[in-house]
């Protein structure tokens, strides 16, 4: 982004929380990655059961626990304290991959350094980093039914995270099928990049010019 | 009569050689067998190759063995938390070697090492830096990678209950990567909060038969007071 270009805010995170889980179906399995993504558990809509998965070895996730009632026998990938819902279960690391890569996962929600317009996904390793920081999100990007990113459009100087060709090191190629970030929500396809709605107040060229790869406007903002 | 049952984390150890390869159950500081990794600094084995899932996100897990000089090479896949500053250092300066593997891998290979499986072929990590020079091969259309197994000489592993002959059962999220480890090793030793008599737990509910435990190790519980967050 240039200097003369003004600050677009569109989504404030949370609000693009509550927007991503109007697309988790009901009934779906679903992996909210460490970090961002896992706003999205506030924002089920109500009347769905979505049952989240931790990676660390459990179904049916439930929300934070109350101060003083953290058992450290029960976290989530992040390692944080929380809670099993009724019919919630746990499970081995085995297991647990077995399940992911098994392609039995309905979405992943993860973060992202770098997307390209093919889907190829950058989240592990920083360019020059002493140390990556895998975990699952290889094996989450390969198995999952469904990749949607959960990111900002920019980094925090303000550079595109979306790419024509990813420039660090890369989680996995062709494998995420939908972007959603402060500006708008995109999808991956065949055809390259399609914007497939603006956040409020937000123009269509005011995202292309923060985006580092070309974008398609959907039918539906074609019709508006 | 069986009894697999060691009276102190110190004589669970003893036998444990330089050179060894040791599989350490754990996710950060859920289901991690602190007691026996406190016992090994004390032991002092060294030029350790170390499998375990996380490193540096608690100070008393392998960060502690990679201090007291223990550690020759890891394996693991989140080699990054606030106690990861003396990996770090010796990385630099070439005394540790590190291997990075994707989890679901990693998991993989410790099942089929304790299955008998000497490798396998996942799509995981495919045209990334973790899959350069693997061997690669199609099936369905699609690229997959192999991957070897991994044995340990050892696995220190937590649960939550035990019998006399070494069945477990684990508590909630702790079971983690400790079932997987229990099989894969020569020598298991499980530290485990209680310890009951044969019979005692209900056949349907044990997750690690017997015969997969070596020795056994009772420790106070820890779930009281006791949160471990990473970062």
């Amino acid at each position: 982004m240039s200097k003369d270009q003004k600050e677009v805010m569109g989504w404030k995170m949370p609000e693009l929380a509550s927007r991503l889980a109007l697309d988790l179906e009901d009934g779906w399995f679903v992996n909210l990655g460490i970090g961002l993504p896992t706003l999205v558990a506030d924002y089920i809509p109500e009347g769905r059961e979505i049952i989240l998965h931790s990676e660390n070895g459990l179904l049916g996730l439930g929300p934070k626990p109350e101060a003083g009632e953290e058992d450290p026998d029960l976290v989530n990938a992040g390692k944080e304290p929380i809670t099993l819902k009724p019919g919630g279960s746990y499970f081995s690391q085995s297991e647990s991959f077995a399940l992911i890569r098994g392609g039995h996962l309905d979405a992943a929600v993860l973060g992202a350094f770098q997307v390209s317009m093919h889907g190829d996904l950058a989240s592990w390793k920083l360019p020059n980093a002493t140390l990556g920081r895998v975990g699952g999100a290889m094996d989450l990007t390969v198995g999952s039914k469904r990749v949607f990113l959960f990111m900002q459009h920019c980094t925090n100087k303000g550079e595109a995270k979306i790419v024509e060709e990813c420039s660090f090191p890369l989680t996995a190629t062709r494998c995420v099928d939908r972007i959603y970030t402060n500006l708008a929500v995109i999808d991956v396809t065949e055809g390259g990049l399609v914007v497939k709605e603006l956040a409020p107040g937000v123009k269509f060229e005011e995202v292309q010019e923060r985006t580092a790869a070309p974008l398609q406007r959907s039918e539906a903002l074609l019709v508006k | 009569m069986i009894n697999k049952k060691f009276e102190s984390t110190a004589q669970a150890v003893a036998d444990m050689k330089d050179g060894a390869t040791l599989l350490v159950g754990g996710f950060g500081g859920s289901g991690l067998p602190s007691h026996l990794v406190a016992a090994l600094t004390e032991q002092g084995a060294k030029d350790l190759t170390v499998v375990s899932n996380n490193i540096g996100a608690v100070s008393d897990g392998v960060a502690a063995l990679i201090s007291n000089n223990q550690v020759r090479r890891i394996i693991c896949s989140f080699p990054v938390g606030p106690h990861a500053e003396d990996l770090i250092e010796r990385l630099q300066s070439g005394t540790i070697e590190l291997e990075i593997a994707p989890q679901g891998t990693l998991a993989e290979r410790i099942r089929a090492g304790g299955a008998g499986i000497p490798a396998f072929y996942t799509p995981t990590a495919v045209n990334t830096e973790l899959g350069e020079g693997k061997e690669m091969r199609e099936f369905n259309g699609r690229s997959h990678l192999l991957e070897h197994a991994i044995t340990g000489d050892y696995a220190f592993i937590k649960a939550h209950r035990a019998d006399r002959w070494g069945n477990l059962v684990y508590r909630k999220t702790q079971r983690n990567f400790n079932p997987v480890m229990a099989t894969a090793a020569q020598i298991t030793i499980a530290e485990v909060s209680e310890i009951v008599e044969v019979g005692e737990i209900e056949p349907e509910v044990i997750v690690t038969p017997s015969i997969y435990v070596d020795r056994l190790i009772q420790v106070e519980a820890q779930h009281e007071g006791r949160v471990l967050v990473n970062e």
